[in-house]
């Protein structure tokens, strides 16, 4: 490959050799594109005419008042097409897909956001498309799996290793070493061999760029700073690119506390230490692993954050403290989330409450002069039964009792 | 290119005097324990196997396939570490007169230290390594503590390596050269076909090493078919399905049935 792909001491490219042309091809592809204004005018159109690009910025009135400290504004991810910034790097990887000639797409997924973003893409580009998923993750999440098959997609249930979504990148991974030649393997997020981490961070830069034009247009000036939730870190990476070079603004990621500090009782790899660098998925990052290397469990009341790795341009941008890195615990998630839907009517994803929660907690040390900016990553109302979960809804319960019982009457009947 | 043979090399052409294809097996150690995998060395070389590839279990073994997957996860279940694989190993170089390598993904190393890594190995008497994760590109502090430590770094060809990636891997390598017969993951089935044929012949114009082949090797014919067009065959996966289904003790029988 032409470029290392390293942030300081993170990235690489790890990648079994029978991978090695196909990383070539890709890069060059990538490469190719970024050098082409077409292609991004492309991708612009695509992005404003099948989902709802620019996103609009809105102000959280009632909270800026309640909280009493900076005007708190959220950029509204949640209405891309899918609900989450998901949207925004299929439908670049589609493009890029479409460019390899290649027909086939596959793509791991946790919660399953990132599998229905791809299956919509497929089904819009007439791809073949195959979507591999942890076991546990496909018990708990049966609406994104219903609507990934309504969509033409396969979905394989993987039962190896904890069954959620490194095991889920391990197999699609094993499908690619096999299928290489006619498939692209869409990764979900920045994370990944080179040039994943800089790809998919490059289409999901059009958050940022669209967040600080529509911010300087709003309120004449740069925010003071910008939240965003960390689970691979592709969010974060498109709100943070388009405020990288503005040094007066704090970037801050919030990743998942889980329950508190100690392995196996969160996925926070940049905020609490204990995490430690090492080399898997192909690249070298911070991993929440034992000291042989051994990658462990991990925890949150999101699966979308509940993550081993973290972007390696991230862990790049911890190290040179460019970017804050903090972590929100399960229960000061859902009470953000609730605080927002209650206040503003706005349905955060339990993994966008993470940046909210934190941005909660600072509001009031600021003062009315200070702006600052929440991405918000993806909405939560599609995630109604983990929700639900979430906030321990009884009547939502009775509602799946009698809606089963009803099903077993009229299969008694058939 | 002339290079200094190391003594894995040097093994392997020595044991090609009195055969013309040598057989290399694979065990994840730990799996289903440490005596277990004890016991199967020790079959393993009394029904002639000439090489060993020992894997340290990982727990995200990418390039594996579904045997090899749930042996590494199975070790590690069992509380399998490194101190313990690097204990069974010396034991199994110090008492059987093959030679061993070590097979593993690179976090094993990278989190032990690539250097300290490498000087445990040389201390215990392994003779080379198989890392399937580390291209050279991004094994520079390994293949030069490989060389210094007069290690042999195998690496692998595949169908898809265009030729002068070959050379270049081939001048990075020491021992042998592992040609995969097919894309795709570990113990899954292979066409020995002449398309493979050939594929081995392009693989023999680019390395002057031993040429190994594995991935889908599993019987006598499959032997068979690589007499002459390879110096080893490598059967890795196969073994573990036969102890799994059979238990450990089939395992010598069917080693002797490839070779008979």
């Amino acid at each position: 490959m032409k470029n290392s792909g390293y942030f300081s001491q993170f990235g690489g490219a790890f990648i079994p050799e029978i991978l090695v042309p196909t990383f070539d091809e890709l890069e060059s592809a990538y490469l190719t594109a970024r050098d082409d204004p077409d292609f991004w005018q492309e991708y612009l159109d695509i992005m404003s005419t099948y989902s709802c690009r620019a996103t609009p910025i809105t102000r959280l009135d009632n909270l800026t008042e309640q909280l009493g400290g900076a005007n708190i504004y959220v950029k509204r991810e949640d209405l891309n097409h899918t609900g989450a910034h998901k949207a925004n790097n299929v439908m670049g990887q589609g493009l890029l897909t479409k460019r390899m000639g290649k027909k086939r797409v596959i793509a791991e997924t946790g919660a399953g956001q990132h599998g229905v973003a791809t299956a919509t893409m497929a089904a819009k580009f007439g791809f073949d498309c195959t979507i591999y998923m942890g076991a546990t993750d496909v018990a708990r999440q049966r609406p994104n799996v219903f609507w990934m098959e309504q969509m033409g997609a396969t979905v394989v249930a993987v039962t190896e290793g904890s069954q959620t979504l490194k095991d889920a990148i391990n197999e699609a991974f094993r499908d690619w070493v096999t299928n290489m030649d006619d498939t692209h393997y869409v990764l979900g997020t920045a994370c990944g061999p080179h040039p994943f981490p800089e790809m998919v961070s490059w289409f999901q830069s059009i958050i940022g760029t669209e967040a600080r034009e529509q911010m300087l247009n709003r309120t004449g000036k740069l925010p003071k700073r910008v939240y965003a939730c960390v689970g691979g870190g592709s969010n974060a990476m498109g709100i943070f690119s388009g405020f990288m070079d503005d040094k007066e603004v704090e970037l801050v990621g919030v990743e998942a506390g889980g329950r508190g500090k100690g392995m196996g009782e969160h996925a926070a790899r940049l905020a609490y230490d204990d995490a430690t660098i090492g080399v898997a998925q192909g690249y070298k990052t911070y991993f929440l692993q034992n000291t042989d290397g051994q990658m462990q469990e991990t925890h949150s009341v999101s699966a979308g954050l509940d993550y081993v790795g973290v972007s390696p341009i991230l862990s790049h941008l911890h190290e040179t403290k460019r970017v804050r890195f903090e972590a929100a615990n399960d229960k000061d998630v859902v009470e953000a989330m609730q605080r927002t839907v209650r206040n503003e009517g706005l349905i955060p994803a339990l993994e966008s409450s993470h940046a909210f929660a934190q941005a909660y907690l600072e509001a009031p040390t600021l003062t009315s002069d200070d702006d600052i900016l929440i991405n918000m990553s993806g909405r939560a109302d599609k995630d109604i039964f983990t929700v639900a979960d979430a906030v321990d809804d009884p009547k939502w319960r009775d509602f799946i009792i009698d809606k089963a019982e009803a099903y077993r009457q009229e299969m008694n009947n058939d | 290119m002339t290079r200094t043979p190391t003594k894995l090399e040097e093994s392997i052409r020595q044991a090609l005097t009195q055969k013309d294809i040598l057989l290399m097996t694979h065990i994840v150690l730990g799996y289903p324990s440490f005596d277990d995998s004890l016991r199967v060395v020790e079959d393993m070389v009394e029904a002639g196997v000439d090489l060993m590839e020992l894997q340290i279990p990982f727990s995200e073994p990418m390039a594996d396939g579904p045997v090899i997957l749930r042996a590494n996860a199975g070790a590690l279940d069992k509380g399998a570490t490194v101190d313990q694989s690097f204990e069974m190993a010396e034991r199994i170089t110090k008492e059987f007169d093959i030679p061993f390598l070590f097979m593993t993904y690179y976090n094993i190393l990278f989190s032990r230290g690539v250097g300290t890594f490498v000087e445990q190995c040389e201390q215990i008497g392994i003779q080379g390594c198989i890392v399937p994760d580390l291209p050279p590109a991004e094994g520079q502090e390994y293949l030069e503590a490989m060389q210094k430590a007069k290690m042999s770094p195998v690496h692998i060809f595949t169908p898809n390596t265009p030729e002068p990636r070959m050379q270049e891997l081939n001048e990075k390598s020491a021992g042998f050269i592992y040609s995969v017969a097919r894309k795709g993951v570990t113990g899954k089935d292979t066409a020995f076909s002449t398309e493979l044929a050939d594929y081995l012949a392009v693989c023999k114009a680019n390395t002057d090493l031993p040429l190994a082949v594995g991935f889908g090797v599993k019987s006598r014919e499959d032997v068979e078919f690589l007499r002459g067009k390879a110096d080893i065959a490598v059967v890795g996966s196969e073994t573990i399905r036969v102890m799994e289904t059979d238990g450990v003790k089939a395992v010598k029988p069917f080693i002797q049935s490839l070779v008979a």
